[in-house]
């Protein structure tokens, strides 16, 4: 991930123009930032790199570590920004917490306050994370706001629902599906997406994964 | 649970609510400048804002705001409000510094 390209992307054609009050404040805040030293220019582009370069793969790694090696997952589930940091991974200086989905328990994540999420392992949030209905709903009525993702949790498993904080984040260890037997690490973490990660769907079955594929 | 309509208005948890709109959206040009300054300004260099008074600034936006508001806008809001409460810039300066920018972006069309 280090390695990728230090171009950054010209702004896309279809990159709204700033149209509202808020647009142009925030334009001035960056212009009279950069002209009193705060930062530089360049440091807001390597910022915008950082966050582009951070996407679900790295919490896949951790999951596909997780689901192969037993004694990492103890480690994991222990103290997971030690366990990310083995993988290379620095959480910072929130405190992160990892959960596994078992066959009796399912974990779904939210910020019910504003939208606290594991940027370092997942990149940005989704918009439906983010969004009003979500925060409202999921720790009201989950398993309806799961079959709204296509999830469907039977009866008899326990839904957790795990309320974030700006210093406690959680990041869900999905079951890993039947039929990857034997699978390397590499091709596991194909399986893992980020919203088995949040909780609202289960990771990807390899049939699923190979058609995707083709 | 208290009565809901004194309830802060980010405080959503357990409210009824609408479907859940799960289109995906790319971050435009613009909100990522406004979370990379927050993460500049909260980096370990500057400590100017943290992820605590960030949130302090969206709650108190008050309701209308915290409704009507994009996500990044509330984020740039908040941060504006912070940096004028520090000193590190003024809102003189600030309302300035847009209409230059909005005058040169419709010059420029």
């Amino acid at each position: 991930m280090a390695e990728q390209t230090h171009q950054h992307r010209p702004p896309r054609p279809d990159d709204p123009e700033p149209t509202s009050d808020y647009h142009f404040l925030g334009l001035a805040m960056r212009e009279l930032l950069i002209e009193k030293g705060v930062f530089t220019a360049d440091e807001e582009r390597r910022a915008i790199e950082a966050m582009e370069a951070r996407s679900p793969a790295g919490g896949a790694r951790v999951v596909a570590r997780a689901w192969t090696d037993p004694d990492y997952k103890a480690r994991l589930l222990a103290d997971a920004a030690a366990a990310a940091r083995e993988l290379g991974i620095d959480i910072g200086p929130t405190r992160l917490v990892v959960v596994e989905n078992t066959a009796e328990v399912h974990n779904v994540v939210v910020c019910t306050l504003c939208s606290c999420y594991p940027r370092m392992l997942l990149g940005l949030p989704p918009a439906w994370y983010k969004s009003a209905n979500y925060r409202k709903r999921v720790v009201r009525e989950p398993r309806a706001v799961l079959a709204e993702f296509g999830t469907t949790i039977a009866e008899r498993v326990e839904v957790r629902v795990h309320d974030s904080t700006a210093d406690m984040r959680y990041l869900v260890v999905p079951l890993r599906p039947a039929g990857a037997e034997g699978w390397s690490e590499a091709q596991l973490a194909a399986l893992v997406t980020r919203d088995s990660m949040v909780g609202v769907a289960p990771a990807l079955s390899p049939d699923a994964a190979s058609s995707a594929r083709d | 649970m208290s009565d809901e309509s004194k309830r802060p208005p980010h405080d959503l948890g357990g409210l009824a609510g609408g479907p859940i709109d799960t289109d995906e959206h790319e971050p435009t040009f613009w909100e990522q400048r406004i979370d990379a300054l927050q993460v500049l300004l909260g980096d370990k260099v500057r400590r100017i804002i943290d992820t605590a008074e960030l949130r302090r600034g969206i709650e108190s936006l008050g309701p209308e705001a915290y409704d009507t508001l994009s996500y990044y806008e509330r984020w740039a809001a908040s941060i504006a409000a912070v940096l004028v409460e520090k000193g590190v810039v003024t809102e003189g300066e600030l309302d300035r510094r847009a209409a230059e920018i909005r005058a040169r972006r419709e010059g420029a069309q």
